[in-house]
């Protein structure tokens, strides 16, 4: 699909504390905007590998509102974040601050998700600032396990698919 | 297997990185690494610890000098991991346009 030049994500790593994504979307800021705002649509996409659903997602998007998302893997897994918003530029900014259970909460995340009008179609870029250099790596390498997961519920299901 | 959570805390130092940054263009001894930076060796030394430790590189015996390098398959699991993590990212964000087709099609289906 041609799309696939258009909506290529980048993920690198700024400075010691910064994780910054970047993806284009061929909607308007304000279909974005609420796709990340409204916990109908969010737990459509919100989900990470497949396999995943967020039986849980609630949220008061305003400044000073907090949220929490329930992730579940179906077969006992899971884990939850939970998170406050601190401010809200419809349609154009949002800065929250979350945390993951695990099931002690991990060191604040503080992440400002940017939605720019690019053409027809809207970049965004999120950037995420952790504590310090350590509490990133923690993080970075915590995702591996929640991505080994991924890989053998997909398995799974392909093991499935062919009997 | 790696443990790459080693491997992400030994990345999470400057010097660190400015180590493994060095020894990308090649091969590098103790004393050829303290150089640009106003450290003593034995400080040096601790970081490499951590960086070998970590199996982010490897040391070599050459008469009295251990030259380092990168370790290959350490640089190489951290990278896979890196792409695991952009896959699901990308798996989140395909979905999304999805979503956001179908919320323009939607909007158009209700205008009069």
């Amino acid at each position: 699909m041609s799309k696939m030049t258009l909506s290529k994500m980048t993920l690198k790593t700024e400075g010691d504390t910064h994780v910054i994504v970047t993806r284009r979307f061929a909607a308007p800021p304000e279909a974005v905007y609420r796709a990340h705002t409204d916990p109908k649509l969010i737990q459509k996409w919100l989900l990470g590998p497949e396999g995943w659903t967020m039986p849980v997602c609630i949220n008061d998007a305003k400044a000073g509102g907090k949220f929490r998302y329930e992730w579940t893997n179906g077969k006992g897994g899971g884990f939850h974040i939970t998170g406050e918003f601190l401010e809200l530029e419809p349609y154009s900014r949002i800065v929250h601050i979350e945390r993951m259970h695990l099931p002690d909460p991990t060191p604040d995340n503080h992440v400002e998700t940017r939605f720019e009008a690019d053409g027809a179609g809207t970049l965004m870029t999120m950037r995420m600032t952790l504590p310090d250099g350590k509490t990133r790596a923690a993080m970075l390498a915590t995702g591996m396990e929640g991505g080994m997961e991924a890989s053998y519920v997909r398995l799974e299901g392909m093991l499935q698919a062919s009997l | 297997m790696y443990n790459l959570d080693t491997a992400f805390s030994a990345l999470a130092d400057p010097t660190r990185r400015a180590i493994l940054a060095r020894l990308a263009h090649g091969e590098a001894t103790v004393n050829e690494l303290a150089e640009p930076f106003e450290m003593t060796q034995p400080a040096i030394s601790q970081h490499l610890k951590v960086l070998e430790d970590a199996g982010l590189i490897v040391r070599r015996v050459e008469g009295t000098k251990r030259p380092r390098r990168l370790a290959k398959a350490g640089i190489e699991a951290m990278d896979q991991w890196l792409a695991m993590l952009r896959k699901a990212l990308e798996t989140n964000y395909d979905r999304l346009d999805e979503v956001l087709a179908g919320m323009e099609k939607h909007k158009k289906g209700k205008k009069p």
